[in-house]
């Protein structure tokens, strides 16, 4: 068993609010899951505190490895080890809006793993390539379409290569045939062992590509397993409000 | 309820109303009776003692000889003095277009205010000389000796022109001021090697600061006049009439004795004034060259003007955007210790005009450091607009969505990277529409050094003006100047903006 990413009583609470309380989950290398919940249960916070974007309180995450620890506590060698280890793909994209789609592909690789121009450009077009939007590698954000700018945003993450990649609700924005483009261009993704955190709301996108899905409530893991069997036949409230939810789709 | 009170507002709208209506009426009247009864004269109290200052016994009051001189003319016309408050460089002006009736108060008998104005004959015979520190009282005592030295004057006068005259002989070179109290203060800190004004000025000066010596040998001779509109000549020959018999009757020696000014030259100057016939000036006009002649000689100091406005103003802009980032890196990024200070610089600087800052840079300081002036316009127009920018700046960087911030942070980009790379160019593009205002308010602010003796585009075109005695065409040349500088500009940053946006959109 290789765990790539395991947290253990992940604490956070923003001024009177405690958002996580005592979070515990695992993800094994190659595994697609996917982090469900009501909004406003946590999930982009648990994202948000694997990348270091969101200082916690109490608890541990250890992503291959590499231990972030408390309060901002984690020494700057690990962050440069994180920063290779996980991905992240937001919900708005947030591409950067002055450079081309070929100029953000590249910046981390110029800058961050100082690869040579002609090789970040030839692995740049190799992602844009296979997601389909090589076509648009001279286009500005603002010239994207909402599915051409995640497909990008995704390019732009990958283009480091981490063996771990976090999506904030991808399938938000997307019609039903770009969901099923997305969920399988995402499968595709894990083919060679890479390993994708997902959080959505979209139980039927969870059901057809996770390996396994992970119901989060009230700051809490509630319920986990395989998602045909968890969604089909919920065993905790939190589960069977979540799919009661569905209508609002 | 509401009814009564409108009432109430309404009648005492009527009553201020009506008191506002009588308060112009009877202003109106001062104004009527003052042209009737009184002989407005203009001067400048600023220039001080013994030509005219406040009374400091009743600051509204002014004193001085030039205010005795006036109240005889008033005696002699049956009419009362009435002081008029004026900038001494403005007295020309504003006498032609009648703000007073005669303007005096050490104004100097040159061809130009002769042809622009009914000029008087001369009442006071003055002479430029040369000041200098004791220990350089041998070495200095005529502009020969002075030879690339640094010798300050009052602009646009006799004393000026000398050395402007001078100065294109390859003699002295020259540093103009707006007033003439600090080129003596310049002299004795060493800013100055030498400076050349009149024998009242520097006896008074001599007086005042101290610190410096009056070379006994004259470098030219000159004379005040009062002036009237070019059109009011029946007024200037009545005046002239009365300074002759004040001469002859010994009230106008008994008045410079009172304030210390009657010398050696005087009774001789009165008796060739009064030997001189009733329409013939003393002072022999020199020959006029022509208008055209004198615009096309002045074109070359004019754009050399320019040069200096342009080079002030993008270097001073440099030092702006330069020191602008810094603080609005530092408040932006910074902790407590280094914010706090930050905005108080901010704070201050904006809410002091800059004229008092430059005053500071330059004068202020000289005690502690003494900064060539250009490097003081520099500083201070730079470290104005610095703060200006740097609020510019600090809504552009904080304009940038958060979120890109981030992303740029999950990539593995180190803080400076995120800001070279991703947070900076995005926060330039923003700033670069009020980024090209300030520069273009800084070319015309740039106008105000001439407090602290720069000479640049407006301060040339001012002497200019004072020379030729109008203002229509050096203020043209001055204001196309201006545009032919402010112009490319706003094309140059349209330019980059529509770039950007045909990159973005």
């Amino acid at each position: 068993m290789s765990a790539v990413l395991r947290i253990e009583g992940l604490r956070l609470r923003r001024g009177p609010r405690e958002i996580l309380r005592g979070v515990a989950l695992a993800v094994q290398r190659g595994e697609l899951v996917a982090l469900m919940g009501l909004s406003g249960g946590g999930k982009t916070t648990i994202l948000r505190s694997i990348v270091a974007l969101e200082p916690f309180d109490d608890g541990v995450i250890d992503v291959d490895g590499v231990v972030l620890r408390p309060r901002g506590g984690t020494p700057k060698s690990a962050m440069r080890a994180l920063r290779r280890h996980v991905g992240m793909v937001f919900q708005l994209h947030y591409l950067f809006d002055h450079l081309s789609v070929l100029d953000n592909v590249t910046l981390a690789p110029l800058h961050v793993a100082h690869v040579t121009r002609p090789d970040a450009e030839r692995r740049a077009d190799a992602l844009l390539e296979s997601l389909g939007v090589a076509h648009r590698r001279r286009a500005f954000p603002r010239q994207l379409s909402g599915g051409e700018a995640q497909r990008i945003a995704i390019a732009r993450a990958m283009a480091m290569d981490p063996p771990l990649l976090l999506m904030d609700e991808p399938t938000a924005s997307l019609d039903p045939a770009r969901r099923f483009e997305l969920g399988e261009t995402l499968v595709k993704l894990t083919a060679d062992g890479r390993t994708l955190i997902v959080t959505t709301h979209d139980d039927d996108f969870a059901r057809d590509f996770a390996t396994r899905v992970i119901i989060l409530a009230d700051g809490e893991v509630v319920e986990e397993g395989d998602p045909r069997s968890v969604l089909t036949n919920p065993q905790h409230p939190a589960t069977r409000a979540l799919l009661n939810e569905k209508p609002a789709n | 309820m509401n009814d009564e009170q409108n009432r109430v507002d309404c009648s005492s709208f009527i009553l201020h109303r009506s008191s506002f209506v009588n308060g112009i009426l009877l202003l109106i009247a001062l104004y009527a009776n003052a042209n009737d009864n009184t002989l407005r004269w203009g001067g400048d109290a600023e220039g001080g003692a013994p030509y005219v200052e406040a009374d400091s016994n009743d600051p509204a009051m002014v004193h001085g000889y030039d205010m005795e001189v006036a109240e005889e003319l008033a005696k002699g016309l049956g009419r009362k003095a009435q002081f008029v408050q004026v900038a001494f460089t403005s007295i020309d002006q504003s006498v032609a277009r009648g703000d007073f009736d005669i303007g005096m108060s050490g104004v100097e008998d040159t061809p130009p205010r002769r042809t622009a104005l009914a000029a008087t004959i001369p009442y006071f015979e003055f002479h430029e000389v040369l000041s200098v520190r004791p220990g350089d009282g041998d070495r200095f005592s005529t502009l020969h000796d002075l030879r690339g030295r640094r010798v300050g004057t009052l602009g646009g006068t006799i004393a000026y022109d000398i050395l402007l005259q001078s100065q294109k002989t390859g003699g002295v070179d020259v540093i103009s001021y707006d007033d003439d109290v600090h080129p003596y203060e310049d002299l004795k800190n060493g800013r100055l090697d030498a400076v050349l004004l009149d024998n009242i000025i520097a006896e008074r000066s001599l007086r005042r600061t101290g610190g410096f010596v009056i070379q006994p040998q004259p470098i030219a001779t000159g004379h005040y006049i009062a002036v009237l509109a070019r059109e009011n000549t029946a007024l200037r020959d009545r005046v002239d009439e009365i300074l002759r018999a004040r001469m002859r009757d010994g009230t106008l020696e008994r008045i410079y004795r009172k304030w210390n000014i009657w010398d050696a030259y005087q009774q001789p100057f009165f008796d060739r004034v009064l030997a001189q016939g009733a329409k013939t000036a003393a002072v022999a006009p020199a020959v006029q060259p022509r208008t055209s002649q004198v615009i096309v000689s002045y074109i070359p100091a004019l754009l050399r003007a320019s040069v200096i406005t342009i080079v002030l103003s993008c270097a001073a802009m440099a030092l702006a955007i330069a020191a602008g980032v810094l603080i609005a890196s530092g408040r932006v990024y910074g902790g407590r210790i280094l914010r706090v200070p930050l905005t108080m610089y901010v704070e201050v600087v904006r809410g002091t005009p800059v004229l008092l800052q430059l005053f500071v840079l330059y004068y202020g300081l000289s005690a502690v450091i003494r900064l060539p002036a250009f490097i003081a316009a520099l500083l201070g127009l730079g470290l104005n607009y610095a703060a200006y920018e740097s609020e510019i700046y600090r809504g552009a960087l904080e304009a940038v969505p958060r979120g890109q911030l981030e992303a740029a942070r999950t990539l593995g980009l180190t803080e400076r990277q995120v800001f070279s790379l991703v947070r900076g160019p995005q926060a330039f593009r923003l700033a670069l529409a009020p980024m090209t205002n300030d520069f273009v308010a800084l070319l015309k602010d740039s106008s105000l050094v001439s407090v602290i003796t720069v000479v640049e585009l407006t301060k040339q075109t001012s002497i200019f003006a004072a020379n030729i005695g109008s203002w229509v065409i050096p203020g043209a040349l001055c204001a196309a100047l201006y545009l032919a500088m402010s112009l490319p500009l706003g094309r140059l940053a349209r330019s980059l903006e529509t770039r950007w946006r045909a990159a973005s959109e």
